[in-house]
């Protein structure tokens, strides 16, 4: 048996750091103290550890030469191929070899490859518009299965390359998903249909969301800072994005709908590009395009329709304000 | 003459690579080199206005507000908004919790831990930096990351999240505050006002904040064991911090945190005295970076990458004021605003590794206490935001300090279009390349001079008391 420790090395390629700013935001003691009862051992990371220059370039091509297991591989950023395929808008500093070329080889080499964030995954926000650089996910570009590493391509653990996706990640999908895979409690069952971990991936942003009641009775927002639901023309597609963000929440008590913005839905592939302006829900003949994932669309405008042929003036007279102007009513005969 | 070349240079945001050449043990010359280009302001082009506040933030992931913060300003100068008094404080509030979380980041996480290296193990300090600072196990950090952690959680009520909030638009901010939430914020305050001056000065914000002259400083921290400062201070008069990295001493502040009756830190240029900031006298030079085109004024600039340029060593343009590189960050900020400890500093031996890290930690002690009245200041059930309509041609500026120092966001809008989005960040100022005249950035000068070589450890103090953020950088 391997009584090795098992290693994490983590690189940043075509991002903004943002999944580490996150990842730290758990409180890097509970991390460093849950990743060291899980026996993982941070080798090197380029915003944590004390090895710079030829010394961690000599750990890295250790790991790419087999010299040095690699158990963890974590790459945060989008992967760029540009320009003309050389891949030379991102060169590792000090290597003279770009960045792509060393995540090929080390993957080659590592036990798991964890997508750090959206950019990692499909390519992100760094692929929109007509992505000069050429990114793309580490194997998906956009939708399509492929990107860097190829569709076929499967670690030494079996597994394919597990889409922490987000923008950024939650501290907490990333961390619980290497604790998983560290204590052998994370198979290819775990992975959604775009290789997303379950345990955050089979549930919807709009799942716990403190809207509810706004979205019941499709009392709707009509600007920033107004409380009401933002789905029907704030561009919110918190009921079709997969994420547990409103069930766990961010920094404290937060999220994007709690925040007073739409959720635009930044764990799926190809969400930069939604076709029409992030703050705008695209309509046809009045009715959201975007409706909730498994409702079908005819039953959803007679319940909308109804719902607001229903709406209590409380709901709606507070769906347009940024503060409560009329509180819910205290019932003298108790409830029942 | 040895050429070393330094990369991959960690513990500062994102991806650096320093070229030294190297006489005699000490640095002859410099480059600066920003090896990642994402192409954000070729992204922008064609996208609707206020797409800009979704991408902007996707700058940085340590920077995240700033960025959103200088989107939403250029947006509001194009649509001429301006923001109500609650959405002015909630907005700088969230500024505020980030650029101090980063000073704080800084000091802990990219900066102390090259003390703790094996190559000083003879100084004195040297057991006491290591169980300290050594990288992912020394005991600040433990104690430094929850701290941050619970601070950082302003940001949850105040933004969503961090990073990367929606929360701040152009008209102030989108996430209204109740009254119980103001408490809760304060009491976020607090906690962090106890945890810094517990560990980092021993000493109440204030004390420190009003401490005015090098000799008092010095005063000070002989009264008693000062903190994590003041070990600081003690590792940075043993291997003479003062006299490392000694920069260009020309600082620039675009000024911060606007108050109902202007900006509470102000903004302006120091080259041994105040002068005004003419924005108009700003132009980035392509001369050295894989760029096309011609030097311009951002608002009118061009961002064409041409890996093929034969000068070209970096993705990074360099700007310049009126023809010259300036320093900018929270030594910049502190010297501009006059405090007298900062202009003492840099009156002493110039921009400085101990002044510049002197300055951030010291712009943490006089922030704190305007977050607190800040809190105070908001007026639950009185507007966040602001509404309005976005010309169909305009053009827009939007200039907040980060953390880091100036950043600047040039937005043209043509058929309801965004037409040109130019971005220059604090780094791209301070890692800036040469210019057309051959004159290096401030970085590329503040090396020159500096031991290098085989143990030794200057050159990455130089560079990391710069905080650097090189995804910010070339963008």
């Amino acid at each position: 048996m391997d009584t090795r420790t098992p290693n994490l090395v983590w690189l940043q390629s075509g991002g903004c750091g943002g999944c580490t700013m996150s990842l730290l935001c758990s409180g890097a003691n509970r991390l460093f103290d849950q990743l060291g009862d899980a026996g993982i051992r941070v080798l090197w990371h380029p915003t944590l550890s004390e090895q710079s220059g030829a010394e961690a370039r000599a750990l890295l091509e250790d790991c790419a030469e087999g010299r040095v297991p690699l158990d963890f591989l974590c790459i945060e950023g989008a992967l760029l191929r540009g320009p003309n395929g050389s891949g030379r808008f991102h060169i590792l500093s000090g290597s003279g070899k770009p960045m792509t070329e060393w995540v090929a080889r080390l993957a080659a080499r590592a036990r798991h490859v964890l997508a750090i964030g959206s950019c990692a995954a499909w390519g992100g926000v760094v692929a929109a518009s007509e992505n000069p650089t050429q990114a793309c996910g580490l194997q998906y570009d956009g939708e399509i299965p492929g990107g860097l590493l190829g569709a076929g391509w499967k670690g030494q653990g079996g597994l394919p390359v597990i889409n922490v996706a987000g923008c950024p990640s939650h501290p907490d999908w990333i961390s619980e998903t290497l604790l998983a895979l560290a204590q052998g409690q994370f198979t290819a069952q775990d992975l959604d249909a775009l290789k997303r971990p379950r345990f955050f991936a089979d549930h919807l942003v709009h799942h716990g969301c403190a809207r509810n009641e706004f979205y019941e009775f499709k009392a709707s927002a009509h600007k920033p800072s107004d409380l009401g639901c933002l789905m029907e023309n704030l561009g919110c597609k918190g009921t079709q994005a997969h994420a547990d963000c409103n069930l766990r929440p961010w920094n404290g008590n937060g999220s994007c709908t709690r925040g007073g913005f739409a959720c635009i839905s930044c764990t799926e592939p190809g969400f930069e590009e939604p076709g029409h302006p992030f703050h705008e829900t695209p309509k046809l003949a009045g009715i959201p395009i975007g409706l909730p994932t498994d409702m079908p669309k005819a039953w959803f405008v007679a319940l909308a329709a109804l719902s607001k042929s229903a709406t209590p003036k409380r709901v709606r007279d507070n769906a347009v304000a940024d503060h409560q102007v009329v509180v819910p009513a205290v019932k003298k005969t108790g409830l029942k | 003459m040895t050429r070393i070349i330094v990369g991959p240079f960690n513990r500062v945001e994102g991806d650096l690579e320093v070229t030294l050449d190297v006489e005699e043990g000490v640095v002859t010359a410099a480059r600066a080199g920003s090896p990642l280009y994402r192409g954000f302001e070729q992204i922008l082009h064609g996208k609707h206005p206020l797409d800009a506040l979704m991408f902007a933030p996707r700058v940085c992931g340590i920077c995240s507000v700033s960025q959103s913060l200088a989107a939403a300003r250029a947006l509001a100068d194009a649509m001429g908004l301006a923001a109500p008094a609650n959405g002015r404080i909630a907005s700088n509030l969230a500024h505020a919790v980030e650029n101090l979380a980063d000073h704080f980041t800084h000091f802990h996480l990219f900066f102390m831990p090259d003390f703790a290296r094996a190559e000083y193990a003879t100084r004195p300090w040297h057991a006491r930096a290591a169980a300290r600072f050594k990288a992912l196990q020394g005991s600040a950090m433990a104690e430094a990351m929850p701290a941050r952690t619970a601070f950082l959680t302003m940001l949850g009520t105040l933004a969503g999240k961090w990073p990367h909030t929606l929360s701040l638009q152009p008209g102030g901010s989108a996430r209204a505050l109740e009254a119980s939430e103001k408490i809760r914020l304060h009491a976020l305050l607090r906690d962090f006002r106890r945890h810094v001056e517990t560990t980092l000065f021993n000493d109440t914000l204030e004390t420190v904040a009003a401490l005015d002259s090098v000799a008092a400083l010095s005063r000070w921290t002989a009264e008693k064991p000062r903190g994590d400062f003041g070990l600081f201070l003690e590792i940075a008069d043993d291997l003479a911090l003062d006299t490392l990295g000694r920069g260009i001493d020309r600082f620039m502040s675009y000024g911060n945190y606007p108050q109902a009756d202007g900006l509470l830190l102000p903004r302006g240029v120091w080259q041994g005295g105040l002068r005004a900031l003419d924005e108009k006298a700003i132009a980035e030079d392509l001369s050295h970076a894989w760029m096309a085109g011609e030097t311009r004024h951002p608002a009118c600039g061009v961002t064409q990458p041409d890996d093929a340029k034969a000068d070209g060593y970096t993705w990074c343009k360099a700007p310049r004021l009126a023809g010259l590189a300036v320093e900018t960050g929270a030594l910049a900020r502190q010297v501009v605003a006059g405090h007298p400890l900062a202009r003492d500093l840099i009156g002493k031996g110039g921009g400085s590794v101990k002044a510049r890290v002197v300055a951030r930690l010291l712009e943490i002690t006089l922030i704190l206490p305007h977050m607190e009245q800040w809190v105070r200041q908001i007026v639950p059930g009185e507007p966040f935001c602001t509404q309005g309509e976005l010309p169909d041609k305009a053009s827009g500026v939007g200039l907040v300090e980060a953390a880091r120092g100036s950043l600047g966001h040039w937005l043209s809008v043509a058929d309801g279009r965004i037409a040109n989005y130019q971005i220059i960040s604090p780094t791209t100022w301070n890692f800036s390349p040469r210019d057309g005249a051959g004159v290096p950035g401030p970085l590329e000068q503040a090396l020159v001079g500096t031991p290098a070589g085989e143990g030794q450890v200057a050159v990455q103090h130089v560079v990391r008391s710069f905080d650097p953020c090189m995804v910010c950088t070339v963008h």
